[in-house]
């Protein structure tokens, strides 16, 4: 393989991961009683694109498996044979495979060649026991369905081409013309490029020796247009590849009719050469092979017809979206950051200003303000993107997993089009399946069980996601068994955990959090282990987020996942202690007062406490911890904000309040170290670095002192 | 990591390293009466002092962190680390901003006097001393006319645990 054809390597493994998932999706989508025929042909297509590319860089072994699964897709989808979940099996088993392949020839792992011929195997059976059911109706294989309705294919039956099996057959009756500008390419990509067009098929070269670059091929084969187009796609700029069809007419009367009739056609190519000294070529015959029932039909709609499908080749090779590195995004999203705090800072200056004689300074400037506020909103929804990337992988995890624990389950999935941002999208998606996972095997109960509490013998589980104030809420939920306070409580105090029956359900839940807890009857290689839900835990939190937990025993359980939009922006509240300026997490703030003096207590002497709705909370002072001198000292005439951090609860004494702001994060051990107690810096309107504090740390800290 | 690793490894003695390294450039600051040197290289600008925001629990001479186009920059006060001059902040404080061990770092200095070039004769080994700066940290003296320089290698300084710039305990 040549070292140029290296550089687009990347762009097939990426197009080929997604077409996969595209695969899978609609593969799960499909009714086995009633397929789809527009799902099967999307799936058809997808294998189609697979094999197209994996042809062109030599995976073989990718091109084998893709090639199963079109023989037995294309037969499914003209209706030879019915669809039955066992095949549904065998493709997604075959699509783990081409995952597998695909990660190999990426460097990741090994595929493993006897799964593969195990898969192959038994698409060949499937595809077989088709041939047998098939004999009877000769059909067209050759058809694209999206072109010809399969009616019309069925009637051409003077035509079976046996697809891609024979490629150099004779019986090749499409011309096609590819055109292509290849300046930029290399010698040796060329070579590789041409010797794979050649084994599609009799490739006539065209090209002119002045025609710097611009090729120019004639392709006889028996092969779509789209086989053609996935050969080249890769390598050539699609903007500058043009693939257009001309027919082979296989009665020789009919041609000489239709002499005339490419020399019109060739005329926009013309100025390139196109048919050097070969103006009557036999074989520039429009269309007449690929539908062969139309032949009466005047030539100018068949002329027409070969044009329309060469533009329309063009729209979808056309792009609606370009992949552009997250670095660059997160730049971006820096640079604007910057812009705000500049513009506020300009805004600043200019209040001073007398509105009267900076008339026009101050409504450019209120301009700036919201030209940058849009602008920041517009970037930063580029970071943004829906979590139905994350909810799309369920729909396999929970067939498969239902199939090997023998239950009965409907995944739901409510709000895909929710939007949050890349970063928590790649991290939430392992606690979710955990999550997801957790449900299906404790929470559902097996069909007998359901039926015996009087519920649906099928299980639902539900993921759903939504926007709540400032944050993401997703939630997985079950109809199952929920969970058992009982069984818990006493798991925990096998374990000696420090519980009491008096514990609220609230707290009994997140002892399932606990490292190594679990109320598995039986370990199963699924779950039960007690491993992992700490995990998920602990995960959510390095997210910025929290975890609950509703359940009720018989009805079901739900877990909510509550998270910050992006890891970028906080919302915070901005406290003032002496002349430092502070940010508090607003999320883990329940309320902030101004406490009477008769509410603060004293332990010993020291250690302050604040009666608070009939709680007492320790106080944390912040000139305290951060040594610096207060304005107040008098905890009644400072405010309080009380704060919430991994159910512990706590009162922040400041100074003041100044006001809630929505700050960039920014990190500060990237030019110094981590200080206790404060999780970032941000840059406030004037200039100023305001630290964020570390709210969970602080709580902590604080509760440690009282023990 | 790496980077800073390799700093403490190589670890040249004294004027070896002064010799060994091509770079002759310094920018020279006083503070008190001594007249200090760094790499030129490692400067990546001077500023003025202002709006600092502290930092709780850090060591007294690390002033605090401000905001360079962005970017949180760690501030520290030579002359409190070294126990030189008075410790004053006015309009005509300045700060060098250096960019040492990957990172970005300020140190506040009385004055900045120039850039000058230094050739290799004029260079001396730093003999023992008992001195508030490890030794291990000045890379040599630097003579001129009747002046004497103190070469610091500050990327070694910075990245050392004396600073607790640098997270410790990594390594």
């Amino acid at each position: 393989m040549s070292a140029d054809l290296e550089q687009f390597y990347e762009i097939f493994f990426e197009e080929s991961s997604e077409l996969l998932a595209d695969m899978e999706a609609c593969l799960l989508r499909l009714d086995v009683n009633s397929p789809d025929l527009e799902d099967l042909n999307a799936i058809f297509r997808a294998a189609h694109s697979i094999k197209g590319g994996a042809g062109t860089f030599g995976f073989t072994d990718m091109t084998e498996m893709t090639h199963m699964l079109e023989t037995l897709l294309d037969k499914l989808r003209k209706g030879e044979l019915e669809v039955r979940s066992e095949m549904i099996d065998a493709f997604l088993k075959a699509g783990d495979v081409i995952k597998d392949q695909l990660a190999g020839h990426r460097g990741e792992g090994q595929a493993d060649p006897k799964l593969a011929e195990e898969v192959c195997e038994e698409l060949k059976r499937l595809c077989e026991e088709t041939q047998t059911l098939s004999s009877e109706s000769v059909k067209s294989v050759e058809t694209k369905s999206e072109e010809i309705p399969i009616s019309e294919s069925i009637s051409s039956t003077s035509e079976i081409i046996s697809e891609q099996l024979s490629p150099t057959d004779d019986s090749a009756n499409e011309t096609y013309r590819i055109e292509f500008n290849g300046s930029d390419l290399a010698e040796s990509v060329l070579t590789h490029l041409m010797s794979n067009l050649r084994s599609l098929g009799n490739l006539d070269n065209l090209t002119s020796e002045t025609g710097k670059g611009h090729y120019q091929l004639r392709l006889r084969t028996n092969k779509s247009e789209e086989d053609i187009w996935e050969t080249l796609a890769f390598v050539v700029d699609p903007g500058n590849l043009k693939i257009e069809k001309e027919s082979t007419e296989k009665k020789p009367e009919v041609k000489s009719h239709h002499v005339e009739e490419p020399k019109q056609h060739s005329s926009i190519t013309a100025d390139y050469g196109f048919f050097p000294g070969a103006p009557a070529a036999p074989i520039e015959t429009p269309s007449a092979g690929q539908q062969p029932a139309e032949n009466s039909k005047s030539d100018s709609q068949i002329a027409s017809k070969s044009q329309t499908k060469a533009t329309a080749a063009a729209p979808a090779s056309e792009t609606s979206s370009i992949r552009v590195s997250v670095e660059k995004v997160d730049q971006m999203i820096n640079l604007v950051g910057e812009l705000v705090i500049t513009q506020a800072m300009l805004a600043q200056t200019a209040s001073q200003l007398d509105p009267v004689v900076f008339e026009k300074l101050l409504s450019g400037l209120n301009q700036l303000e919201r030209n940058t506020r849009d602008l920041q909103e517009s970037v930063m929804s580029i970071r943004m993107m829906p979590i139905s990337f994350v909810f799309s992988r369920y729909p396999r995890v929970v067939r498969d997993l239902a199939a090997k624990l023998n239950k009965r389950v409907e995944l739901r999935t409510i709000g895909e089009n929710t939007e949050l941002d890349k970063g928590l999208i790649e991290k939430i998606a392992d606690p979710l399946t955990h999550l997801v996972r957790n449900s299906l095997d404790h929470g559902i109960e097996v069909a007998e069980k359901r039926i015996a509490a009087g519920k649906p013998a099928q299980g639902t589980i539900t993921l759903s996601a939504f926007h709540q104030g400032g944050s993401i809420v997703i939630e997985v939920s079950d109809d199952g068994a929920g969970l058992n306070r009982e069984k818990i409580l006493e798991k925990a105090r096998e374990r000696g955990l420090p519980v009491h029956d008096g514990m609220t359900d609230q707290e009994v839940w997140l002892l399932i959090f606990e490292a190594g807890f679990s109320t598995a009857e039986k370990i199963t290689d699924v779950s039960g282990r007690g491993v992992g839900m700490d995990v998920v835990k602990r995960n959510i939190q390095s997210m910025g987020g929290r975890i609950d937990i509703e359940s009720a025993l018989g009805v079901g359980t739900r877990m909510s996942i509550r998270l910050p939009l992006t890891l970028a922006i906080l919302d915070g509240l901005s406290v003032a202690v002496g002349d430092q300026m502070f940010i508090v997490p607003l999320n883990n703030i329940t309320e902030s007062l101004q406490p009477s003096a008769e509410d603060i207590k004293t332990v010993s002497g020291e250690g302050r406490l604040v009666q608070v709705r009939g709680e007492y909370l320790p106080v944390i002072a912040l000139h305290e911890i951060f040594n610096l001198r207060p304005k107040v000292t008098d905890v009644h005439r400072g405010i309080l904000v009380i704060l919430e951090a991994e159910n512990q609860k706590a009162a922040l004494f400041v100074d003041d309040l100044i006001g809630q702001h929505q700050v960039v994060i920014k990190s500060l051990e990237s030019n110094y170290r981590r200080v206790q107690g404060v999780s970032g810096a941000t840059i406030m309107g004037d200039g100023k670095v305001a630290l964020i504090l570390d709210t969970a740390a602080l709580v902590m800290a604080s509760q440690q002192e009282f023990v | 990591m790496s980077q800073i690793q390799s700093v403490a490894t190589v670890s040249p003695s004294s004027i070896e390293s002064v010799k060994s390294e091509v770079t002759n450039e310094f920018l020279t600051f006083r503070l008190g009466a001594e007249e200090y040197g760094v790499d030129i290289l490692k400067v990546q600008e001077i500023r003025g002092y202002d709006a600092i925001t502290q930092i709780a629990n850090a060591p007294v001479f690390v002033k605090g962190v401000i905001n360079l186009r962005g970017v949180i920059v760690p501030i520290v006060d030579m002359r409190i680390k070294f126990g030189l001059g008075e410790a004053e902040y006015d309009q005509f404080t300045v700060v060098i901003i250096l960019n040492v061990a990957g990172r970005v770092v300020g140190i506040v200095v009385d004055a900045v006097s120039d850039v000058i070039s230094l050739e290799q004769e004029q260079l001396r080994p730093t003999p023992g001393m008992g001195s508030i700066i490890d030794t291990e940290y000045i890379m040599g003296l630097g003579t001129l006319d009747e002046r004497m320089l103190i070469l610091i290698d500050i990327e070694k300084l910075m990245a050392s645990s004396a600073m607790g710039l640098i997270e410790s305990g990594f390594n």
